[in-house]
């Protein structure tokens, strides 16, 4: 008879251990990019923070003792990034409606899922090049060529389908037994999706949307063949219609650059947005877990 | 209003005439006549399989939600065909309330739960006073007067149930279908939504689906028994169809048919 207590060596509890700890392994050396990215680009990026780097422009290259700051890029990232979400967040969201609720899964959803599917591999060059040959070679904007809006149409375009899948996996996860709640009182499709199932699944809509704006705004391909690059202030309304400078892009550039004052500009720039985009995702889970407190009123 | 010709008795409210109901191709239920009487509670009981749920969701037309669900024949409300392509099917959802099997109240308050389906339907009086009433008549009132406020999740599953029974009486039906309302519940709760249906008597015409045949003794008027059979011309699957019609008492002590005898006395089922 074996004895009933726990036996160390055992083959058997010798290999559950061994997997056990390579599994915990493997999961440490995921883990490890990100954690060793994360600390070289605040340890590189963070020394270079300066109160003058929000404000000021940046200087051309060249001048190798002050390459200045990257506020044109910073203001342009954020108007770019809401050009994109002001597109893809409408479209996306009611794509995603579509899908889940009214589509019953004949040929016409399958084949927009496939689609979204599709345009989800597509890489982020190619919307670029795509948006180079449909508005910016063509001037069809007002003759402006490369724009500010030409680069949030790009990025738009790379948002889509995170949003659309996420809003219709999220619409699916409602349970069909609320649905049938609202219709059952009398609600039309309309106030029930409006009142009863988009905000059950506002949580990972918001999720979604957040996902798609951090992916969106740290993109770089498009960007270079749409809004391509300007060390200018951006002033006013009109200047969505030039060259409008990212972050992104001011790293790309930047970091080629032989001047050590350029370089560590990049880096500052690179500390910006990597702080950004974990901001945004940070907000969005602070943002779900408030949604979720009032639900449950 | 899209009126038919046809001579129906005045107390009857709902009449199925000659309706089937397949999914895809899947013949659920066949050639089913049935005429529910206004003010009764009517049960439909039967052997898993027998098309009893799918002929009730007909009823409010919530089967057509379920892809694929189609349906043949007649069923007459107030003297109209709810299946005309003329008809709005949330109009008749409005007129024939539904409680389901789960209890599933929305993710909202106590309040917010009653008063959502009034205010969708353009109610303009006192919500208050709506609310309270309906609590009231769902016999949920004393329970959580004091936290109108709160989650409709926080109540226990038996209250979750009255919450929804209060809900779609607030927003004044005709009729009400439920569903095996009480097969997620405990026999204590159970009781209180059998004394609720038979408080709602008085106003409303009821029709249940239960498992429960002591349920259907206890509180219904008329007993619809379905059964399910393979048709020679089906694709040997089981085909369900309405066996027996009648009074309670008669399905219960004196039933015609030998399947139903069978049924209730527990020998299938």
């Amino acid at each position: 008879m074996n004895s009933l207590y726990y036996q160390k060596r055992s083959s058997r509890n010798i290999v559950d251990k061994f997997f056990t700890s390579l599994s915990v392994i493997c999961a440490l050396i995921a883990i490890l990019p990100l954690i060793f990215l994360v600390t070289y680009i605040l340890i590189k990026g963070g020394s270079q923070i300066t109160p003058e780097l929000f404000t000021l422009e940046p200087n051309p290259p060249g001048d190798d003792l002050d390459a200045g700051g990257i506020n044109p890029a910073l203001i342009g990232t954020l108007i770019i990034t809401t050009i994109a979400s002001i597109i893809a967040i409408p479209v996306g969201v009611g794509g995603g409606i579509y899908l889940a609720e009214y589509s019953k899964g004949g040929a016409f959803s399958r084949f927009i899922r496939f689609g979204v599917n599709v345009l989800a591999g597509v890489p982020s060059i190619i919307a670029g090049v795509f948006i180079y040959a449909l508005i910016v070679s063509t001037k069809i904007l007002f003759g402006s060529m490369y724009s500010g809006l030409a680069g949030g149409m790009a990025l738009s375009i790379l948002m889509l389908p995170t949003v659309i899948k996420t809003t219709d996996e999220g619409l699916k996860l409602v349970p069909n037994e609320l649905r049938y709640a609202s219709l059952g009182v009398g609600a039309s499709m309309y106030t029930t999706i409006l009142k009863v199932t988009l905000p059950s699944a506002f949580r990972s809509i918001a999720t979604g949307v957040v996902l798609g704006i951090a992916r969106a705004a740290g993109e770089t391909a498009p960007l270079i063949f749409t809004a391509l690059f300007s060390y200018y202030y951006i002033t006013g309304f009109g200047d969505l219609f030039y060259e409008m400078g990212s972050l992104a892009v001011l790293i790309y550039n930047f970091a080629l650059e032989p001047y050590d004052a350029q370089n560590k500009l990049a880096w500052a720039a690179s500390f910006i947005l990597v702080l950004s985009i974990l901001s945004v995702n940070i907000f969005s889970r602070i943002l779900a877990a408030f949604t979720e407190k009032t639900k449950r009123v | 209003m899209i009126k038919t010709n046809k001579k129906i008795p005045k107390n009857i409210i709902l009449s199925l005439e000659n309706v089937s109901i397949s999914y895809g191709t899947f013949e659920a239920v066949r050639n089913v006549f049935c005429n529910f009487k206004k003010g009764n509670i009517t049960s439909l009981i039967g052997p898993s399989g027998c098309g009893k749920s799918t002929v009730l969701r007909s009823l409010n037309r919530m089967n057509d939600l379920i892809p694929n669900c189609s349906l043949r024949g007649t069923v007459l409300f107030d003297g109209t065909n709810i299946y005309d392509k003329r008809v709005d099917p949330v109009e008749v959802r409005r007129r024939i309330g539904m409680v389901f099997q789960q209890p599933n109240p929305f993710p909202k308050s106590i309040y917010e739960n009653i008063a959502f389906g009034a205010r969708i339907n353009g109610f303009t009086g006192d919500m208050d006073e709506l609310v309270e009433s309906s609590l009231r008549k769902a016999a949920l009132w004393d329970e959580c007067k004091d936290k109108l406020n709160d989650s409709g999740y926080s109540l226990s599953g038996g209250q979750q149930q009255r919450l929804c029974i209060a809900r779609t009486i607030a927003i004044e039906p005709e009729i009400i279908l439920m569903d095996e309302p009480c097969s997620a519940l405990d026999p204590i709760s159970t009781l209180k939504i059998e004394e609720t249906m038979h408080e709602l008597k008085k106003n409303y015409t009821i029709i249940i689906v239960t498992h429960n045949m002591q349920q259907a003794l206890r509180v219904s008027d008329m007993t619809a028994f379905f059964n399910a059979i393979e048709y020679e011309d089906g694709d040997g699957g089981k085909v369900g169809y309405l066996a027996e019609f009648n009074s309670t008492k008669k399905i219960f002590n004196s039933p015609k048919e030998k399947t139903t005898q069978e049924y209730i006395s527990g020998k299938f089922g």
